[in-house]
């Protein structure tokens, strides 16, 4: 009784961009640590990047009654506060962005947020992992590159960006600019088999067959 | 790569297939979940309206965020109440067994899990928990995992890994007077360094380990992670087995017999290859303690402290951070460092014979006035069969809090935190800047008789020096 699974693959992603400045942008300031004391990853969206985002400090003081973050008057200057940016889906970073610890409220965070795709000069590899799992693309560029393509979201908030993982291109402005994919994260990517869940329910009755062969295990229980 | 290992055995019973993405597919035996990393899988479940595949193969408990002062509810902290009610709520949906604080079975998910015998040779168990080694002291393939690999396990019943390189560590002879299991890890951290172990399963053997009791093997086990390794085991053998029969989940009479045949089939092969192979003479060892922020400073307690110039480049820079932050100089020995605090807990050290030990420098003597000890048991039944042998009293009369089983100031995700720049003289296997609580804290790895004589002195203490009491 094979389930039928439909990974989606991600060959393309297309969207309007926010660029976060600056190298080794660790984890803990993409999500604080103070956030994770919590039992679901729904919502956390509005706390990535929190404290370049807002004023206040501690969480008593940073969520209100019902443990939203507190917005209104206490925003600070920061990309996603400004509603010019509020749609975009695609962040653009520079270098060594996802370091530290390895959290998978991180990238939890940003996809919550609204993020599908980074691009950025690298990535920490826990972190890129971390993306893969969910099926957001990490690509990479050089120096170069990217200055461009910050430069260009800055002023073009409503302009689209077309990354093609398949082909490692990224399409803006009219020009179509080379980028790189991990072989391995391509693969998974276009390939659909990013999602380890769906492949591996998949095998169910490998699953259980496995399973009744070994001696500890009967009818799916222990004995 | 190895062959005829237990690792290799183990690894090829519990393989569906190999994916797509290169990895293998491995059924899981036991999947432990506790408060901290299972309420985000059971979220992802919930939103792809999936269901726990083998709640049978699961068990729950709590350890991180519970108070160890009092269990009542509502917790004191609104957080720790909040996640508390989320487990009671997922494991009550999904219909898994829940070592729950009312139960008596309550504790660290590394000590309860061997105690109820849930822990088997010849296993894969996985937990969203790095300490998952500990389990390999069984025979058992055990390793950590993060929040997607959980909703993997949930979802499937299996999880996709990669397989790695075996590395046999023989700790060959015998331990001298006052050096324990905790010492030989220390130890092994420190000469293979906590990256030593990347890429690697360590299989560790040798007389010592032979000869070394379950509690002994996963102390080690358990810090096979500090290492760098992704697990580590001991191959299982009559002591592991007469520790296991009579446990709750482990069969009886002509089952447990048959299932014996299984272990002993599981165990590494005489003639098994290894990727690499390190031997250790047991008779150079002594009491091992730690005199910077990474489980690999490690340092013989009448040795002196390293002068940072004199290690490899790379480790350098650390060490001079490290020895800052401890306020230590090369060239002294870490006997006499002053300590604030003792803690006797966690995974790594609070298991009966732990409290056993350490109650044997107690006994008799006071905590030196300055010194705020406490003794955390790693589970209920711990704490249980420790008062039923009085060792509760010798503690408390030398002046030691007595307190409920949980993770406590391993990781000071409760009530349980170093203040300030407190020094901190601990059994638990982790002395990162801020582990336990506070960003000035500073804290000691040593082994639990060692913690006894630095609660006593105050100050770090070469247990050898004190005379011990006969236990009772
Ligand atoms: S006792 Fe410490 S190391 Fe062990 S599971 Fe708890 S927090 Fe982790």
């Amino acid at each position: 009784m094979s389930d039928e699974v439909e990974i989606p693959s991600v060959e393309e992603v297309s969207g309007t961009g926010v660029a976060i400045r600056g190298n080794d942008i660790d984890t803990d300031q993409i999500i604080p640590a103070r956030f994770m004391k919590v039992v679901t990853f729904d919502g956390l969206g509005q706390f990535a990047f929190f404290d370049q985002r807002f004023e206040s400090a501690t969480p008593e003081e940073s969520r209100d009654g019902d443990g939203d973050a507190v917005v209104a008057d206490e925003q600070k200057d920061h990309p996603m506060n400004d509603p010019e940016h509020k749609d975009a889906s695609v962040m653009v970073v520079n270098a060594n962005f996802g370091c530290g610890s390895s959290r998978e409220h991180a990238p939890q965070a940003l996809m919550r947020w609204g993020i599908d795709a980074l691009i950025g000069e690298s990535f920490a590899e826990i972190f890129a992992g971390n993306c893969l799992a969910l099926g957001i693309p990490t690509v990479t560029a050089d120096e170069e590159t990217i200055a461009e393509l910050q430069e260009w979201v800055e002023e073009n908030p409503d302009g689209e960006l077309e990354i093609d993982v398949a082909d490692e291109t990224v399409t803006y402005d009219g020009k179509t600019v080379d980028v790189t994919v991990d072989e391995a994260q391509r693969k998974a990517l276009v390939e659909g088999v990013w999602d380890t869940t769906a492949l591996m329910k998949a095998n169910a009755d490998a699953i259980e067959e496995t399973a009744e062969s070994l001696p500890y295990v009967e009818d799916g229980k222990r004995v | 790569m190895s062959e005829g290992t237990l690792y290799d055995k183990v690894w090829d019973r519990h393989k569906v297939t190999t994916l797509p993405t290169g990895q293998d597919q491995l059924f899981v035996g036991l999947h432990l979940i506790h408060e901290v990393t299972s309420p985000q899988a059971f979220g992802m479940l919930r939103e792809r309206d999936l269901e726990v595949a083998y709640p049978d193969l699961t068990h729950a408990t709590v350890d991180h965020i519970v108070p160890t002062s009092s269990k009542d509810r509502p917790y004191a902290d609104d957080a720790a109440e909040e996640m508390m009610a989320e487990l009671e709520e997922n494991v009550r949906e999904a219909g898994i067994d829940f070592s729950h604080p009312e139960t008596g079975d309550q504790g660290i998910v590394h000590v309860i899990g061997p105690e109820q015998g849930l822990t088997q040779p010849g296993t894969t168990i996985v937990c969203g928990d790095s300490h998952t080694s500990t389990h390999g002291a069984f025979g058992a393939l055990a390793f950590g995992i993060g929040t997607s690999q959980i909703r993997d396990v949930l979802a499937t019943g299996t999880v996709a890994m990669e397989k790695q390189k075996v590395r046999r560590i023989e700790i060959n002879g015998e331990l001298p007077e006052g050096v324990e299991a905790k010492d030989v890890i220390l130890e092994i951290i420190r000469r293979l360094g906590t990256e030593g172990g990347v890429g690697y399963v360590y299989e560790y053997a040798g007389d010592v380990v032979e000869n070394m009791d379950m509690e002994g093997r996963m102390s080690i086990c358990n810090m096979s992670i500090e290492g760098g390794a992704r697990a580590g085991y001991v191959n299982p053998d009559e002591t592991t087995y007469e520790w296991l029969e009579g446990r709750d989940a482990v069969p009886e009479g002509e089952a447990f017999e048959e299932r014996k045949e299984y272990w002993e089939s599981i165990r590494s092969d005489e003639d098994a290859e290894y990727d690499d192979v390190v031997t250790i003479d047991a008779s150079e060892l002594e009491p091992v303690v730690t005199w910077g922020t990474t489980p690999g400073q490690g340092v013989g307690v009448t040795e002196p402290i390293p002068d940072p110039e004199d290690l490899p480049e790379d480790k350098q820079d650390t060490a001079r951070r490290a020895q800052e932050h401890m306020g230590v100089e090369p060239g002294e020995t870490m006997e006499g460092y002053p300590i604030d605090v003792a803690f006797l807990g966690s995974c790594t050290n609070a298991r009966l014979p732990d409290l056993r030990r350490a109650a044997t420098i107690v006994e008799g003597r006071e905590v030196d006035p300055d010194v705020r000890a406490m003794v955390v048991p790693g589970s209920q039944r711990v704490k249980a069969a420790a008062e039923a042998e009085g060792l509760d009293e010798i503690f408390k009369e030398a002046g030691f809090e007595w307190r409920g089983a949980g993770c406590s100031m391993c990781l000071g995700m409760n009530e349980d935190q170093l203040e300030g720049d407190e020094a901190s003289a601990s059994s638990s296997n982790r002395n990162f800047v801020g582990r336990q609580g506070s960003k000035d804290g500073r804290t000691v790895l040593m082994n639990p008789r060692m913690v006894a004589a630095a609660a006593i002195e105050g100050e770090v203490t070469d247990v050898r020096e004190i005379k011990e009491v006969s236990p009772q």
